[in-house]
C-alpha cells in the first residue's frame, strides 16, 4: 500500500510539473503546479511529518498558488496561448536539465547512504514549538526571529511596490 | 522511513523534479511562468531536506526546520516577485522577459 501511494505521488509529481513548463495556457499551468504541491504534501504525510505537510498546504497550495491565479488574472487573458519557444532557447534549456539530471543521479547512485539507526523522534507539536523557541542546542531561535523580520520586510516591499502613484494616473 | 522504498527513489524524484524546473526557467518567456519554474525547483529542495532527516537522522529535526523556513522564505519571494509583475505590467502593459531590460524608476 505504501509502496504504491509512494509512486502514485512521484507519478503525479513528474507528469504534472513537466506539464507545467510546457502547457501553453498559463491557468493550466498554475493549476498543474497545485497538483503537484498537493502530491508533496501526501509525501510529507507519509514520512511522518504532519506538521510540515499542513504547511506545505495552507501555505504552498493555499497561498501562494492563490496568489500566482490572481496575478494571471490581473495580467493575462485567459484565452492566450503562448508562442512555441525558439528552437536555440529550447535546445539549451532541455540539454541543460538531461545533462544535469544525468550527472546528479550518476552521482547519488553511486554513493552509498548509511540509513541512520537512532529511534525516530515523535514529530509532534510539543516537540516542534519548544525546538522552534529554544536557545539550547537543538534550537532554532535565530532562524525564526530571522525569518520574521524576513516576511515583515517582503510585506512592506510588496505594499509599497504595488501601491498606485497618486501623480501618475495609470489606466489600469 | 517507509518500508520498502530506498532512500534514491526520493532523490531520483526531487533531481527530474528540479532539473525540469531548471528547463522552464530557460525556455519560458512569461515572467508568472518564470516564477512558477521557481516554485518548483524550491519544492524539490524542499522533498530532499525533509527525506534526508527521516532517512538518515530520524533522531533530529534540522531538515524539517529548514524545509519550514524554505517555505517562509518562498511565500515571501512570491509576494515580492508578484508586486513587481503587477507594476511591471502597468508601465508596459504585457509581462515577457524581453521587455523587462531597463530597470528605471
Amino acid at each position: 500500500m505504501n509502496v504504491f501511494l509512494f509512486y502514485l505521488f512521484s507519478g503525479i509529481i513528474l507528469i504534472c510539473s513537466l506539464l507545467t513548463i510546457t502547457t501553453r495556457k498559463i491557468l493550466r499551468a498554475a493549476v498543474y503546479l497545485l497538483c503537484v504541491l498537493l502530491a508533496t504534501a501526501g509525501l510529507y504525510f507519509m514520512l511522518n511529518y504532519q506538521f510540515m505537510a499542513a504547511v506545505q498546504l495552507t501555505l504552498y497550495a493555499g497561498g501562494i498558488v492563490v496568489l500566482i491565479i490572481f496575478s494571471i488574472l490581473l495580467t493575462s487573458h485567459i484565452s492566450h496561448r503562448f508562442k512555441h519557444p525558439d528552437l536555440v532557447k529550447l535546445i539549451m534549456g532541455v540539454s541543460t536539465a538531461v545533462v544535469g539530471a544525468g550527472l546528479v543521479i550518476a552521482t547519488l547512485l553511486s554513493h552509498s547512504f548509511q540509513a541512520g539507526s537512532a529511534p525516530e523522534l515523535p514529530v509532534d507539536m510539543t516537540v516542534i514549538g519548544t525546538q522552534l523557541l529554544s536557545t539550547e542546542k537543538n534550537g532554532y531561535v535565530l532562524p525564526f526571529e530571522l525569518i520574521s523580520i524576513l516576511l515583515l520586510a517582503a510585506m512592506i516591499a510588496a505594499i509599497v511596490i504595488a501601491k498606485k502613484d497618486k501623480n501618475k494616473n495609470s489606466e489600469i | 522511513m517507509i518500508q520498502g522504498i530506498p532512500l534514491e527513489h526520493f532523490l531520483i524524484v526531487s533531481t527530474i523534479m528540479f532539473f525540469i524546473g531548471v528547463c522552464g526557467f530557460i525556455i519560458r518567456r512569461n515572467l508568472i511562468t518564470m516564477l512558477m519554474a521557481i516554485e518548483l525547483i524550491l519544492n524539490s529542495v524542499n522533498i530532499n531536506f525533509v527525506v534526508f532527516n527521516r532517512y538518515l537522522y530520524p533522531d533530529q529535526l534540522q531538515g524539517h526546520f529548514f524545509s519550514l523556513f524554505i517555505v517562509g522564505i518562498a511565500a515571501a519571494e512570491a509576494s515580492v516577485a508578484i508586486a513587481l509583475i503587477i507594476n511591471i505590467y502597468r508601465k508596459l502593459q504585457n509581462i515577457d522577459v524581453e521587455n523587462v531590460n531597463e530597470l528605471r524608476f
